[in-house]
Order: C-alpha cells, then structure tokens, then sequence
C-alpha cells in the first residue's frame, strides 16, 4: 500500500456546497410540512395543576394541542441512557410534563398548526394553572438537602490518609466552575414524515446519534428498526448536546406525523435553546493536596459536587470524566476523589465539549499553581517535576473510566508537549499587567463500544463510503475519503462519503467524545482494507498473477513493478458481480458467454457480489491525547478587559490525518474556552431563572475576543489502533480555563479559584479584602 | 415584489413574515440561515441594495422595492466559486457552514467599501457574525486572500 494521502493537508471536500448555500439542514428540509412549537413552564418547579388547550385548538389553522395525557407515552419515564451502580436515585423526564415540571424550560404542551407563526399564536392561548414549589438552588444549598442526592461514588488509589498524615506540606484548596452552554449557531431540529402505506417513519434530526434515537423510535412506537429511517443531514454544531435521547420533540414530530398523516416539523428557537437543551459544567471542589519540599505531589485527595441539573439521563458520566481526568499528566501515588451528583431545579447535563475535563483540569492545574507559589517554584517547574516520564507507558491512573475499564494511558511524551510549549510562547512582552498562563491535560479520547463502515467500489470506478455517525463541522467527508482512498489507490476526490444516514449504514453509536476519527476512521480503514483484498483477489485471476504481486494504485489494480499489467477498480467493480443482464457501463464483461477466468460456479464459494464491503472497529480502551497551551495575557486595570497576547498548543493526537482540519479543532476549541472562561456564565437567579437566554446577555465571543492561536504538533501513536490515531475535537478547549485563570492571577496579582471570569467579576475581587 | 437576486418575487400574503422567513420556506433560498432570530448571530446576513442586513430583523414587505442578494446569488450554480466563496474554501474558513453564508455576503459588503482592508477593518467588518466552530482565524485569514484575489 502506498501511503499519499494519511497526513496531507486535503482540501474539504464538504466546502462547495455549504458555500453556494445548498447545504441541507434538518429546517431546510421538506417544505409543506406542519409546523410546531412548544408550551414550557415559566417556573423552575412547580406542579401543575390544569392545562387548558380548548382556546388553542380553536384557532383556525391548527391541527393539534397535545399534553402528556394525550399520548399514549405519556406516564412514561423516558430511557435512563447510561444505568451504574452508584446511580441509586436516577430520573429522568417525561415526554411532556404532567404533573410536575423541574425546570424553566422543560415542555409541557406541544402545538401543531400550518405555520410556525400560528403554532406560536395557539401556544399562547394554552392555559396552564401552577403551583410553584420550593426550588432546589443554587448546586451548594441543594447539595445540603440528602433528598437532592443522585449519586455518590469514592475512588481511591493507594492510601491517601497515611500520604497526607506523612506529607511535608499541605494545602487545601476551593475551586468552583460555573455552568456554560454549547450554544452551536444552528439551533436544535426535528422533521418526521410517516409513509402509511409502506409503513414506514422517516426522520430528519439535528442529533449527535441517529442509530440510537432510530432504535428508540422502534421500541416506543412498535415498529421495526427496519421501518425507521433517521437522517442527521448538515448539522450545525454540535459540541455535546445534541446526543440525549430523547428531547421531547425527538418523539412528538413522528408521533404528530402518524397522528395527522402529514410531515410535521419542529425548529428550536434561540431562546428556547438556552434553556431545552442540556448544559454543563457546574461543580465545586474541596482539594486537599500533599507535596514534598521539591514541590513533588504525594497525596491528593478531591470532593466534588456536580449540578446534575432536574434529570439524570445520562447517568454520572460528567463526574466520572472529572474524577478519572484530574490529575491529568502528573503522577500522583496516592488520589481519592469522591463524587455527589446533585439535582437541582435547572435544566438538565449532559457533555458538552470537553465534558467533565475542563473543570478537572483547572483543579489540577490551579492546584499546581498553587504548590509552585508556596515553594516559590516557577509554574513549568513544578509540572516538570510532577510529569509522568515518556517511559512509564501505558500508565494506569488508578480509577475508573467513562467506558467501564480503568484509566489508562496508552502513549504520550508529555515533558515534550512543555519544552515545546516554553519555546513557542517565547519571552514575557513588555508592559504591566502581564501575565503567563501554563496549562496541561490529557483526554481519554475514541471510546468504545464500536464503529463501523460501508465502502464500496461502484462500476464506474468511483467509491462510496459511509458510516452511521453523523457530522458536525468535523470534515468527516475529506478525513474518511483520506484513509479509503490510501488503501484502495485512488484520490479522496473519487471518494463520497456519507455519515448519519441509517438507510446507508445503520450500526454505530454516535460522534461524541473526541471518537470519530479514532473508531470510524479506523473502521473505515478495515473496511477499505477488506474491498483492496478482494480487488486483489479478482483481479488476480484475470491477470494470471498472484495476489500477493499486486498493489493498488491510480485508480487501478496493478503488478508491482510491471504498472502496465493491470486492471481499472471499475473493471474489477465489474467483474466482482457475474450478471445475466448487462445493464451498460462496461458490465457485458461480466455476462455468462464471455471468457472464464476460472472454473467453478461465477461467483466462488464464500463470496458476495460487489467490491465492497463492511469493516467495525471496536477499541480495547480510549486512545489517550494531551497537549499543552501556553499563553501571555494582559489585563486592563482599569476597565479589567482581557488582551490575550499570544497564545500557543502544542497537542499530541498521535498520527495526524489532516493538519489543515487538526488545526482548526484546535483553533476553534480555544475559542470555545476563551468564551467559556471570560464571556459566558449562564446566569441563574435564586428562582433558578436563566436572566441571560440570548446572545445579547450571554456573550459569544466575535472574531475581536480570539486571537490567531500558534499551533503545534507532536505525533505520539497509539498503540491501540491500526491507524495510531487520537480524538482532537475537544483538545482545545479543555485547559483554557485553566491558562487564563493563572495568566490573571499573576497580572492583577489576586488568587483566581473559579470560572468564568468577566471584567466584572475581575473589579470585585481586586477590591475583596485579601 | 421585491428582486432577489435578479429576479422579480412575490411578497408573503401575511404582513407579519420575516424576510429571512419568506426567503427561506417561500422563495426556498434555504442558504440564508436563521441562528438567533434577534439580530446578533449574523447567520441570517443578506445584501439589501448591496449592504449588508439581518434578514431576520426585516419583514419580508418592507423589502418591497429593494433588491436582495442571497448567497444563492453570489455564484450561479454551474458558475465557479465566488473570489470569497473560494478564499473561505482555500482557508479552511469553515467548518459546519451554517454561519457560513452571512459570513460571506458580510465579507462581501465589507469587500466593496474596502477593497484593501486593514486588519482593523477585517476585525470590524467581521465582528457582526458569530462562528463557534472555526475560531475565527482562517475567516480572517480568508478576508485578506479574498481582498489580494480582486
């Protein structure tokens, strides 16, 4: 196999179309469908206690009000995604809410009429009657009350007692993330069509998961799997939270659309995307650290909370993430860390780019910070002498993993991802107020359970490839087409790709979690891997060769060394399916008067028709990544606005198969945290009322907040994959928080324990009494 | 009527549309693209007489009389990419596409004031849309290729 395309700087394949606007989004789909909107509560908890619809369905141009006792789902939990043991108070929402809601937000009634503008005038007139309950928040004061528990789960490796009753020095230490919003610019959607005659459910879906809300949608409404089609057409960021299953109109379009016997969609406003779909990343933590006088970590030992939110749907994956990632790339002999999942009256949690990782590593890199300035050690110091050795690999952390196994890293050169750092980021710039800010990670990327992949050579030579997890942004058409076209020789530009389309490939899990070029772009290496076999084999008997003599290249099937003696994909794409009709393109030669290759019958023993065929690739453990970033940030004394001077990754995903799209993962994740650690608190009010459900109060960053981010790699492989690859998605935004926390904590001198920051915040604590 | 993109169009029967509304589920322009609906994303940007709008803080009939130019409007179909639609391709200036559109006809009203920006202009030209996948620095990036390619 000749290498060419693994690694090259491959144009996008998906750019000519999103460009001339003919992209295909879920609310671009279908016009003449009916159209839909949502009643929610107004309060964050309250019972309800009637809802009267008889005003809505009155209005001219509607078709349906439907309530939870209308469907005949309706008294039914909906599906807890992901059960474990330490979960022994899990719940999950209903369809629509009959009795009680939890949080300002979640849907109580669901209207159906012509236009979305009707749709929005019936909801009006719905009447719904509340009693408002106490409210559970914010996450420290629901934390007090047991009723409030989830979950809670301790892990310890090594004895942390004895370690801390035997360290030199010792400090404890208060750490508090605030909770922030994916906020992809396409909101969420849904577009269901029913087929009553051939029986069948099609539906369109902005969905990080279109297998499993298609297996949902079988259970719930008693149909095949094979009578459900979901499509994740274009989709315009995801970022985490839209893989949940199901939010509510996940399951009311279909069942609106096999109600009326019309299409019926459904598109999320923004405001209503600020509090229906799941945010993240609220958690306090209690540290206790222990070092000796050389500033080495003894002992650490961790309490946190996590704000599940009013539902636990997804189980404790966020805590487990935090708890599995905090202490990150150092070495730390002894670790306990103990988890409550608490509920709270706000939306629900779910991950959101960087999932649980963020807030581990601010802990842990503050925590460093915080030994550094006690020995009056320089900050990369005190992580130089904590960094796990390039040859303590695979390295076990010592607790449980998001995936069921243990942590464990696989590869890494972590000292080197600080030495190149430093030397990139370059000397302090002039000025007051400057501040370095230093932050390392590592993140257990391209979880299990499995993907899989379709490639197929058509008749007429080009190739189609699919897998069943959809796309986001992440250039999954141009990387995938890499890796097919390096195995079957042929030029990424032959190869289309489609992903998210269950008519096309239906078993796979999802994109989330930094997995989709570690477990689909593997799988789709198999499955290319498996078509060049076969190619081989046919084109063998044809040319009077040995398998094993020849190699695919050019678009062709070739003896290695003699180019001349070969066989274009497209003939043997022919040959590979004995026809009794030719139906053009070249297929004659494969009719049954045309000269035999071999004896036998025309299709051997053992094979299918075709070249193509289906590859899975399901890893043993993550493939863990790390990085780097580094930055000089200066901080306005006066109006406390940030300048970030520069800023510099240097990231380790093993084989790179796209810088081009590498670096713009980096380059966008950063941007994520920035906004995540300067701009965007959700803010919450004692009712638990978000006062900031727009972009005019939750402030995005623009172009004027980012700075051109210097990028560099280092390549350490993976051992568990045949690629050597590692996830990238959410590198980026993981240790931003932390960099920009440490950046200001030198530049205004005030200790910074908490995210996210703004000018404001800034202004308060450098006039806080020390 | 109103002209989108060189062709005379019927306004919606009901007032009370958004531009970005009829442009998208009446006329099927569905490349301009709805992210806030309260004018501060950018993704739903259209030139109207040539600048650039939010077509979502516009009702369809006060466009009445106006000429509107959709992303659909920048390159014919069979045509080459626009000079900028190919700066945002040569770039890497985009990653899901969804605030891709506004993104260039914001380039493009940019382009036409300033032929020659400056990196202040760029940053000032651009600071009107959001994008939360690129990071925004091959959209600059693609402004300055774009304003060398004319």
């Amino acid at each position: 196999m000749t290498t060419r395309w693994f690694g090259e700087r491959v144009a996008r394949r998906e750019d000519d179309r999103l460009l001339r606007g003919h992209g295909r989004f879920t609310d671009d789909v279908g016009d003449g469908a009916l159209e839909a909107c949502f009643v929610r509560s107004p309060y964050a908890h309250a019972r309800v206690i009637s809802i009267d619809t008889t005003q809505a369905k009155k209005l001219p141009g509607v078709h349906a009000v439907y309530t939870a006792r209308d469907l005949p789902f309706g008294d039914r939990d909906l599906p807890l995604l992901i059960p474990h043991p330490a979960l022994t108070n899990g719940r999950t929402q209903r369809c629509l809410a009959g009795e009680t809601v939890r949080y300002a937000g979640e849907a109580v009634a669901f209207v159906v009429a012509d236009s979305r503008y009707l749709a929005e005038d019936a909801a009006d007139l719905v009447d719904v009657e509340y009693e408002p309950l106490p409210v559970a928040w914010p996450l420290e004061q629901a934390a007090e009350d047991p009723a409030n528990l989830a979950a809670e789960l301790t892990q310890e490796a090594g004895d942390v007692a004895e370690a801390l009753a035997a360290a030199p020095r010792r400090q404890k230490l208060r750490f508090r993330y605030e909770r922030g919003a994916a906020a992809p610019m396409e909101a969420r959607a849904t577009w269901a069509r029913w087929d009553p005659a051939e029986q069948r459910l099609t539906m369109y879906d902005s969905t990080q998961s279109p297998t499993s809300i298609r297996g949902g949608l079988a259970v719930l409404f008693g149909l095949p799997e094979t009578s459900v089609e979901v499509i994740a057409p274009d989709v315009g960021g995801g970022f985490g939270p839209k893989i949940m299953l199901f939010y509510p109109d996940e399951l009311l379009t279909p069942f609106a659309a096999m109600q009326l016997g019309r299409p019926v969609k459904w598109t999320e406003d923004r405001r209503e995307h600020f509090t229906a779909v799941n945010q993240e990343r609220a958690q306090a933590h209690e540290v206790e650290v222990a070092y000796d006088g050389e500033g080495r970590v003894t002992a650490l030992d961790v309490d946190f909370i996590h704000d599940a939110g009013a539902y636990t749907p997804y189980g404790i994956i966020l805590p487990i993430i935090t708890a599995g990632q905090i202490p990150g790339p150092y070495r730390v002999p002894n670790y306990r860390v103990r988890f409550r999942d608490i509920y709270t009256n706000a939306t629900p949690t779910s991950p959101y780019r960087g999932a649980g990782r963020p807030h581990a590593c601010f802990v842990m890199e503050r925590t460093l910070d915080a030994i550094a300035k006690d020995l009056g050690l320089t900050r990369d110091e005190v992580r130089r002498r904590n960094l796990i050795q390039p040859d303590q690999f695979p390295y076990e952390v010592g607790v449980g993993w998001q995936d069921g196994n243990r942590v464990i890293y696989d590869s890494g050169n972590f000292p080197g991802l600080l030495e190149k750092a430093l030397q990139n980021l370059g000397p302090r710039p002039p000025g007051d107020h400057v501040g370095m800010g230093l932050g390392m990670y590592v993140e257990g990327t391209g979880v299990g359970p499995y993907e899989g992949a379709h490639v197929q050579v058509l008749v007429g030579g080009k190739v189609i490839a699919s897998t069943a997890l959809p796309t986001q942004g992440q250039a999954h058409a141009t990387v995938f087409a890499q890796i097919v076209a390096d195995q079957l020789g042929v030029e990424p530009g032959d190869v289309t790709v489609t992903t998210g389309d269950t008519r096309r490939f239906q078993w796979g899990v999802g994109t989330f979690a930094s997995r989709a070029a570690v477990v689909a772009g593997n799988a789709m290496a198999v499955a290319a891997g498996l078509v060049a076999e076969k190619a081989k084999r046919i084109a063998a008997e044809h040319l009077e060769v040995d398998e094993a003599d020849l190699e695919l290249a050019e678009g062709a099937v070739r003896v290695k060394g003699a180019a001349h003696k070969q066989m274009p994909l497209a003939a043997v794409a022919v040959l590979s399916n004995p026809v009794r009709y030719a139906f053009g393109g070249g297929t004659e030669a494969a009719t049954q008067f045309t000269p035999k290759a071999r004896p036998g019958p025309p299709l051997p023993e053992g094979e299918r028709p075709g070249l193509e065929a289906t590859g899975y690739f399901s890893p043993i453990g993550s493939a863990w990544a790390s990085g780097c970033h580094a930055a000089w940030v200066r901080v306005d004394p006066q109006t406390f606005r940030l300048q970030i001077l520069r800023y510099v990754v240097v990231h380790d995903c093993g084989r790179v198969i796209n810088p081009m799209v590498l670096e713009g993962q980096i380059q966008g994740g950063v941007a994520q945290g920035i906004g995540g650690a300067f701009y965007e608190r959700l803010a919450y009010d004692a009712e638990a009322q978000l006062r900031n459900a727009s972009f005019m109060e939750f402030l995005m960053p623009y172009a004027t907040e980012v700075p051109d981010v210097l990028i560099d790699h280092q390549e350490t492989p993976s051992p568990l994959n045949p690629l050597g690859v590692k996830g990238a998605g959410e590198a980026g935004v993981i240790p931003v928080g932390a960099v920009i926390a440490s950046a200001v904590e030198e530049a205004l001198g005030v200790p910074i324990t908490e995210m996210p920051l703004s000018p404001l915040r800034l202004f308060e604590l450098t006039r806080e009494p020390a | 009527m109103i002209r989108v993109n060189g062709v005379e169009r019927q306004l919606p029967g009901d007032p009370r549309t958004l531009l970005s509304d009829h442009l998208r589920h009446n006329l099927g322009l569905t490349g301009t693209h709805v992210g806030c609906e309260h004018g501060v994303c950018g993704c739903c940007t259209v030139l109207f007489d040539g600048k650039p709008v939010r077509s979502c803080l516009l009702f369809a009939v006060q466009a009445a009389g106006h000429e509107v130019t959709t992303i659909e409007g920048l390159a014919k179909p069979d045509a080459p990419l626009h000079p900028i639609q190919q700066a945002f391709h040569d770039a890497h200036a985009l990653q899901c596409g969804f605030c891709t559109p506004g993104f260039v006809l914001a380039v493009k009203g940019l382009l036409d004031e300033h032929p020659d920006p400056t990196d202040e202009e760029i940053e000032e030209g651009i600071s009107g849309n959001l994008c939360r996948c690129t990071g925004y620095a091959n959209i600059r990036k693609a402004v300055r290729k774009a304003a060398a390619a004319r």
